[in-house]
């Protein structure tokens, strides 16, 4: 029997997943402690000096967390997956293992309001400086490109307006600089696009949204696509260099294709410390059986909802890369043929004041700091997500004064479009 | 043999057939890859033979080091090459010599030599390069699993339980004696007939 690859349903179901050989649980168990007992005296050596496979401490790794890690590493394509507390957390991470005091990474300005902040505010204080490029601009990419550039992140569909990135035009970027290209695939999730087949070299996910789906527990992943040869002109002392913390341990030259995910294991997550609970784990494992099938009901609830705002006299304009109409629509039948994704916005004729009375007058769509839940959810991103912005970054960003945020959920699609057409109408 | 992509019934059969290996460029220096390997390899039943002049009279794990494969004095299955790519073709040519010869030649991750593959393939032996038995090894028993690694391996089945066929621990710590208070009160009114 030769290598059958199996189907992306199939995955999300079984990778990474075996019955517990303790007990013959199918479900797997959630493994919910701190630590684990060594055989003896000799194994603990060896698992704290990474000669064996196994299990430590839950802060470093555990079992539950693993069958997560993975099932994304293989519904992504990747070689390894690190699971972590957050988005955000998967991102200090990732970053850290790239970049030295002083060293630069480029991003794409169209990100998560969160995401620009942490870039802008929290890294600067640890010597990280983001450069900003236009993800509409491949060229802005190419002139922001310095000796110091350690790494360029962009989100594969962009916050807040759903715009779909040129994952391939600026992977060939990041080729030409030397350089991993880290896409952060939370909105799409590996259903709808797989970065690693455009050229990523990382992703990254905030697990809270779509992958979970049910709105109940957070966390955040790191994928190493393992096509990154880290040894090229020495510009990654953590995974080239021998590392003190392991007696001079070389991570790449030790771990070959996956180095990357064990470098953000051993040296991001074991000192930095922002470690996923195993029962956060279970509940997003669980969710991630359903994801084929929540995907496909997102994104077909999401395009009869646009189709209707669209054709709605309150509405000013809607930004949904799958309707034929859109900017973005070319770049979605490329890299998301199977749907755009269920977050959008769309802007009201009546401005601010016509965003802040929708988002009152809304009766099943949930005015809340979230996408990609069960649950339709609604913001007004200028008051919230992206209100650190000044006037220009909103508006450079997707997130004008005049723009609402929808995630659009699972329920029946009649009811959204009603719901939305009765708060439209008061 | 396409030695850019190994279909994994070809990385299973070699591991599956071979006992003894013989690691060329072994380091009894525990921070090395070739430690890890040869440590993980005997822990997994593999008869392990540390090839290395450098450390002749010294021993790795119990095993004494030989200085080339002809002093191993005995058959081998595989040569592990844990060397770079420009130190391959003479271990393959010193492999050849031997009598039997080794039915594998496996070149360590990150190396590669595709004239001396190609050598060892036509006196029909099997080739692995660039690739480690130690993380290949864990990946098809998806014990590489734990380290969150992507097996690319599914299965329904449940695996072995540990104790099967094994003689259980009897000593574990009793507390307060054999049977509970309780018990023994009735076991006690029970012989004593009112």
């Amino acid at each position: 029997m030769t290598d059958r690859l199996p189907g992306f349903s199939t995955l999300a179901v079984h990778a990474g997943a075996q019955p517990d050989p303790t007990t013959g649980a199918r479900v797997t168990p959630i493994y919910q402690t701190t630590s684990f007992v060594f055989n003896d005296a000799d194994h603990a050596a060896s698992l704290f000096g990474l000669q064996a496979f196994g299990n430590i401490y839950t802060r470093i790794g555990n079992p539950t967390t693993a069958v997560l890690e993975e099932r994304i590493a293989a519904l992504e394509g990747g070689t390894a997956a690190l699971a972590v507390a957050s988005g955000h957390a998967a991102q200090v991470v990732v970053l850290q293992q790239l970049l030295m005091p002083g060293d630069e990474f480029i991003a794409a300005r169209k990100l998560y309001g969160g995401s620009i902040n942490q870039f802008t505010h929290a890294f600067k204080s640890f010597g990280w400086n983001v450069a900003w490029a236009d993800p509409d601009d491949i060229a802005s990419f190419e002139r922001a490109v310095t000796p110091r550039t350690k790494g360029i992140f962009i989100e594969s569909i962009a916050n807040p307006a759903g715009s779909i990135t040129d994952i391939e035009a600026i992977a060939e970027v990041a080729r030409k600089a030397g350089v991993p290209l880290i896409v952060d695939n939370t909105l799409a999730t590996p259903y709808l696009i797989r970065p690693i087949d455009h050229g990523a070299d990382i992703v990254v996910h905030s697990l809270t949204k779509f992958l979970g789906g049910h709105g109940n527990s957070l966390g955040g992943i790191i994928v190493d696509a393992g096509t990154f040869d880290w040894s090229k002109d020495n510009k990654y002392p953590m995974l080239n260099e021998p590392r003190p913390e392991y007696h001079g341990i070389r991570i790449q030259e030790t771990f070959g294709n996956f180095a990357f995910a064990i470098a953000c294991r051993v040296l991001g997550l074991r000192d930095l410390g922002p470690a996923l609970s195993p029962f956060n784990a279970f509940m997003i494992l669980t969710g991630i059986e359903t994801l084929p099938l929540r995907m496909q009901k997102h994104c077909e609830n999401a395009k009869a909802v646009a189709e209707f705002l669209a054709g709605h006299p309150a509405v000013a304009s809607v930004n949904y890369s799958g309707l034929a109409s859109d900017k973005y629509n070319k770049l979605a039948r490329k890299y998301a043929p199977k749907g755009a994704g269920a977050v959008f916005t769309f802007s009201l004729r009546g401005g601010y004041d016509a965003g802040v009375s929708l988002v009152s007058n809304l009766q099943l769509f949930s005015h809340l700091a979230n996408v990609g839940d069960t649950r339709s959810l609604v913001i007004h991103p200028a008051s919230t997500t992206h209100s650190q912005l000044d006037d220009e970054a909103k508006v450079r960003s997707g997130a004008a004064p005049d723009v609402v945020r929808l995630s659009i959920g699972i329920e029946d699609k009649e009811d959204l479009i009603a719901d939305l057409e009765q708060a439209l109408s008061v | 043999m396409n030695h850019d992509n190994y279909d994994d019934n070809y990385i299973r059969s070699i591991l599956n057939g071979v006992k003894s290996i013989a690691m060329v460029g072994a380091s009894p220096v525990n921070v090395r890859p070739s430690y890890f390997a040869f440590k993980y390899l005997a822990q997994r039943g593999y008869d392990m033979i540390p090839v290395n002049p450098g450390h002749v009279g010294k021993s790795l794990l119990g095993k004494p080091f030989v200085a080339s494969l002809w002093d191993i004095g005995r058959p081998v299955d595989m040569i592990d090459i844990f060397r770079n790519s420009s130190h391959i073709m003479p271990v393959v040519d010193e492999a050849l010599t031997l009598s039997p010869p080794p039915k594998v030649i496996w070149m360590q991750l990150g190396a590669r030599d595709d004239a001396a593959a190609e050598k060892a393939e036509a006196a029909g032996l099997k080739v692995v390069m660039n690739r480690c038995p130690k993380i290949e090894y864990g990946r098809l028993s998806s014990e590489i699993s734990w380290m969150g690694v992507n097996s690319r391996t599914l299965s329904s089945k449940r695996a072995p339980i540990p104790t099967q066929g094994m003689r259980l621990s009897l000593n574990r710590m009793s507390v307060g004696g054999g049977a509970t208070a309780a018990s023994d009160r009735a076991a006690k009114n029970k012989s004593e007939p009112t």
